[in-house]
């Protein structure tokens, strides 16, 4: 994983797609952590991807509950609980979320 | 690590990060809402696929809007085809050439304020780039979020674009005029969609070209100011679609 390309952010190049984008900003994310760390190389990352998120990867499933009652409204009902009638609230899925970077330090 | 030369493992570090990749737009997104809440600048990001409707609906706006003071950017692939519509409308517009980017960001909108007289506006328009997909998980700074859908994109749009019309705080289904040609098309069955994607689904039908439905649109505007009772957005109650999706 090479990061070295990167000035400051904002002076990258404007990025292509969102895909990009999103990996620039993940890009810019690690960098700035491995300098804070005086990291010399980075292994691994650890990510997490919602289903409602732009990315085609493995994808955590969207969750909807009731906020009063937190009865579960199932992917592809309409969101508002069969109980009570309030609108659903989504508790898992949007996630666009660097967790973990595995650094070598020297 | 290294099992051939004998030099050892070198020392792993876990850094625990837990933030969003795109924390660094959030943080600039909410200095823009900073700047428009305290110049009392209401901004409406208005996303939709190209061809949508987003500067017709814009062009509407400005035709009816009486007193209110408004003003847009323009999110452009290669052109400024939509700041100059929007100008030639009447209304103040600035245009974002995006290159080859899909969406707008919140840094690129940060830049257009500063070029663009935009404080005394009491609304901000900030036209995205035609896309159903990139733009939505970018915050600019919004108070709300519009998604316009035209009756020709087909009724199933929600269903195939969840991560758009689950952001959107209103949908404008726009080109209702063409409705008479369009003998499959089934506006039940669009509310129905929003419905499961959208857990306050809020719906106006609205063509640019007849200004039916442009009324609605300009309280559920105010309504975003904290004035005006509004006028209902709501999809008509037991909407059920004419078959199934």
């Amino acid at each position: 994983l090479n990061t070295k390309t990167k000035t400051k952010p904002g002076l990258s190049p404007r990025p292509l797609m969102h895909e990009y984008s999103l990996v620039q900003a993940l890009l810019d994310r690690v960098d700035r952590e491995v300098a804070a760390h005086r990291g010399t190389k980075v292994h691994r990352l650890w990510v997490r991807i919602g289903e409602l998120s732009p990315l085609e990867v493995t994808r955590q499933e969207a969750r909807w509950v009731c906020p009063r009652c937190e009865t579960p409204v199932a992917r592809g009902e309409r969101l508002v609980c069969a109980a009570c009638e309030t609108p659903a609230r989504l508790v898992a899925g949007d996630e666009l979320m660097l967790d973990r970077i595995e650094l070598e330090v020297a | 690590m290294c099992e051939t030369c004998g030099c050892g493992d070198p020392a792993l570090m876990p850094v625990e990060v837990h933030d969003r990749i795109l924390a660094g737009n959030d943080a600039q997104a909410r200095h823009n809402r900073e700047h428009f809440d305290a110049h009392g600048v209401t901004a409406i990001n208005i996303m939709g696929s190209p061809g949508s409707g987003k500067t017709a609906l814009l062009e509407a706006t400005a035709r009816a809007r009486g007193a209110m003071k408004v003003g847009a950017l323009a999110g452009d692939l290669a052109t400024d085809r939509d700041a100059a519509r929007l100008e030639a409308a009447g209304i103040p517009a600035l245009s974002i050439t995006t290159g080859s980017a899909c969406h707008l960001d919140a840094q690129m909108v940060h830049h257009a304020l500063h070029e663009f007289p935009w404080s005394g506006f009491e609304y901000l328009f900030i036209e995205n780039v035609g896309n159903l997909v990139c733009p939505a998980i970018y915050d600019l700074g919004q108070a709300a979020n519009v998604v316009a859908l035209s009756v020709t994109e087909g009724e199933d749009k929600p269903l195939k674009y969840p991560v758009m019309f689950r952001m959107a705080d209103l949908v404008v289904l726009t080109k209702i005029d063409l409705l008479p040609h369009l003998p499959h098309f089934s506006v039940a069955a669009v509310e129905d969609a929003l419905a499961r994607v959208m857990p306050r689904p809020a719906i106006i039908k609205l063509s640019a070209t007849t200004g039916e439905g442009v009324d609605r649109w300009l309280a559920w505007l105010e309504v975003q100011r904290g004035a005006g009772a509004g006028l209902p957005v709501l999809p008509s109650p037991g909407a059920t679609p004419r078959r199934p999706l």
